[in-house]
């Protein structure tokens, strides 16, 4: 059922912007065109793009938004989980909990 | 002889029905919610679309280029992994999750309370491996707050004895202490690292179980301005098992999904999941029309996103362990066309 929407409806999570928009639906309580072009502006990109595999990949490579190692094409050299949710809290301008408690966790705030 | 066209039935069983009973059925599942919620019936062209999506003879579907919306995963994860942590990097990586959901098997806030320090490290350490948000999420649950289970009075056995006072008491009682459970899971999550909580099925024991979610979700408000909430409804209408209660002057007891918005955003939750249940006997067709009717003055009212719930039994798909692809992305799709949703 959930792979089922995900491909009937979904935006694609992290293999396209859906988390992007998702934190901005989370924590700023934007509807969801308000939230698309939130983010499309932050990544200058176009709200369709926001939803292309193709050109998220590249987009979130450029911008160290983090993406997900599929078969033998890995990342190891680039963010990881924590290191993108850094990027991400710069890009959208707004804080991320968790990124918020490694920073005052590993004395970097 | 009219061609039957390959559809299901609320319990997911597969029927055929004429292209005139499939329409048939969206006229009487609109206007089944006129007639209990009072709302306005959908209109002829969005009729017209329903009846395009389920007279399809396609076996899967799916919204047009740019239609696409944000998937929340109440509870992200089978429990088949054995392994927590994992499952919320599966729903991520393998299930195209916009947003996910750590939970324990026991979903309720009253149970996550005794496990809670095992809890917060598990998401301590799920958000150092994932990058999607991260909510944290159970029932809120106020039965378990009743005798046998738990310290106040049963109020379902009360209110057959006629002790109408005492059963109000009662969970008047179970509130404030279910208040104070999530209240302290939310403080070690929000501690812990969560991007938000998620209050899952809020109201299933009825107003008092809704209040006492409002209660809340407005103190994490005022107390994080940054943390997410999320509240999903149980049903499409409160129970009013209390009946007097009221949040910011309005009674919660009888409220169909706009009330129940209304509630909602004034507590300061920033999205909104409202649930309608299916009913097994009807079809998808029926099930969806009415779904769609009840929800629609929501979206077109709403200043916070409105995730619709449509898991196993509410939102049109079917009431069955494994909802057929066939039946959930036609729900998908016409919940997601005709309310112009935010997330799923």
């Amino acid at each position: 059922m959930a792979s089922t929407h995900a491909l009937a409806s979904g935006m694609g999570g992290m293999r396209t912007a859906g988390d992007l928009v998702a934190r901005m639906q989370m924590t700023r309580g934007m509807r969801l065109p308000q939230a698309k072009q939130y983010v499309a502006d932050k990544l200058g990109c176009s709200v369709l793009d926001l939803s292309d595999t193709v050109a998220m990949h590249d987009i979130r490579r450029d911008l160290g938004l983090g993406r997900i190692q599929v078969q033998d094409l890995t990342y190891a050299d680039k963010p990881g989980a924590m290191e993108a949710k850094f990027h991400i809290a710069e890009v959208l301008d707004i804080p991320i909990n968790s990124v918020e408690r490694f920073k005052r966790n590993a004395g970097l705030a | 002889m009219a061609q039957r066209i390959p559809t299901r039935l609320g319990d997911g069983s597969l029927v055929e029905m004429a292209r005139a009973e499939i329409e048939a059925d969206l006229h009487a599942g609109s206007e089944a919610a006129v007639k209990r919620a009072k709302v306005e019936p959908l209109a002829q062209d969005e009729l017209d679309h329903l009846l395009d999506i389920f007279t399809s003879p396609a076996k899967f579907t799916s919204v047009d280029y740019g239609d696409e919306v944000v998937l929340g995963f109440d509870g992200s994860g089978n429990a088949d992994l054995a392994a927590p942590v994992i499952e919320q990097i599966v729903y991520q990586n393998h299930h195209g999750a916009d947003m996910i959901e750590l939970w324990h098997h026991d979903y309720s806030y009253k149970a996550v309370r005794t496990v809670l320090s095992f809890q917060t490290q598990l998401l301590k350490d799920a958000q150092l491996q994932t990058v999607v948000p991260l909510n944290y999420g159970a029932m809120p649950d106020l039965g378990r707050y009743s005798q046998p289970d738990g310290p106040a009075p049963n109020w379902s056995e009360l209110m057959p004895l006629g002790k109408i006072a005492e059963a109000r008491a009662a969970q008047e009682e179970a509130a404030v202490q279910a208040e104070r459970d999530m209240w302290c899971v939310a403080e070690a999550m929000v501690a812990a690292g969560a991007d938000g909580l998620d209050f899952d099925t809020a109201g299933a024991s009825g107003d008092a179980d809704l209040l006492a979610t409002l209660n809340v979700t407005r103190k994490i408000r005022e107390t994080w301005p940054d943390i997410g909430v999320e509240i999903g409804q149980a049903a499409e209408l409160v129970l009013g098992m209390h009946g007097e209660l009221e949040f910011d002057g309005g009674r919660l007891a009888g409220q169909w999904p706009l009330g129940q918005l209304r509630a909602v955003t004034a507590a300061g939750a920033t999205i909104f999941g409202p649930a309608v249940n299916v009913n097994t006997t009807k079809s998808l067709a029926w099930n969806t029309a009415r779904a769609c009717a009840l929800v629609k003055p929501v979206t077109a009212e709403a200043t916070i996103p409105v995730h619709m719930n449509a898991g196993m039994g509410v939102g049109g798909v079917p009431m069955t362990p494994y909802p057929p692809s066939d039946a959930t992305s036609r729900a998908s799709k016409a919940l997601v066309d005709i309310l112009k949703l935010d997330g799923l």
